[in-house]
């Protein structure tokens, strides 16, 4: 008989700046990953996506929205492991 | 190099003597200093509010000004950038550039801002008569930040 699938636990700190801290009520969250493959920023992304609401309004496909994993700009399909603090963010408006 | 991020404002003639006095082989200065507008996309603006992320923030501004010491032949850059309440006619940034000659200064110096528009993470929130409302990103700074 063979063994399911190992599915593993990936926990990352979330932290959402600007417009979307405030639309989405919170500065952060921690988030628990269950998955067989490597997480990447898109599978965060489907995560918050499927609350519906704000998150699905605000994340969805064609709206600009930039990412950094540990506190360096990433694109959606980089790898995120355990113990990773991802912002989620508006193009930025400095200068 | 000297890159700060900082609620408090700044005295440019201070910050660019400093930025002078620590090599006498510079013949050029070049500086930029980015203020707060009374208004915008046809409003009044009675004041902003800079966001930033703390760490990545001065880490993006350590790395932007890195890349323009490989690309360019400058002395010495500092980068100061405010965040907090701030209103019309306040300083919001200072990018200062020396070299030896002024070409190499103008170019870095505009380098330096065209990555911090598109890269360094800080966002606006302006007051208007009829509210706050989030600074939207400008299409016209991504092609600036694509020139180079």
């Amino acid at each position: 008989m063979r063994d399911a699938p190992a599915s593993t636990l990936v926990s990352v700190r979330i932290v959402y700046l600007a417009r979307l801290r405030e639309a989405f009520g919170c500065g952060g969250e921690t988030l628990h990953l269950a998955t067989d493959d490597t997480p990447t920023v898109d599978s965060i992304v489907e995560t918050l996506v499927r609350r519906g609401g704000a998150w699905a309004d605000e994340l969805a496909p064609g709206r600009a929205v930039r990412f950094a994993v540990n506190q360096k700009l990433a694109p959606r399909t980089q790898a995120v492991a355990n113990g990773d603090e991802v912002a989620v963010f508006p193009p930025v408006t400095g200068g | 190099m000297t890159v700060r991020v900082q609620t408090g404002d700044f005295d440019v003639g201070a910050e660019i003597a400093r930025l002078r006095s620590r090599d006498r082989s510079v013949g050029a200065v070049a500086a930029f200093i980015g203020t707060v507008r009374d208004v915008n996309d046809a409003a009044a603006i009675t004041g902003m509010t800079l966001e930033h992320y703390p760490g990545m923030t001065e880490a993006a501004l350590e790395d932007i000004v890195a890349d323009a010491r490989r690309r360019f032949d400058v002395a010495d850059v500092v980068v100061i950038h405010r965040v907090g309440p701030l209103v019309p006619g306040d300083q919001i940034v200072l990018v200062g550039v020396t070299s030896a000659h002024r070409g190499m200064a103008f170019d870095a110096c505009e380098f330096v801002m065209d990555m911090l528009k598109t890269r360094a993470p800080f966002w606006k929130k302006e007051r208007t008569p009829e509210g706050e409302r989030w600074v939207e990103a400008r299409s016209s700074d991504d092609e600036a930040a694509r020139r180079w």
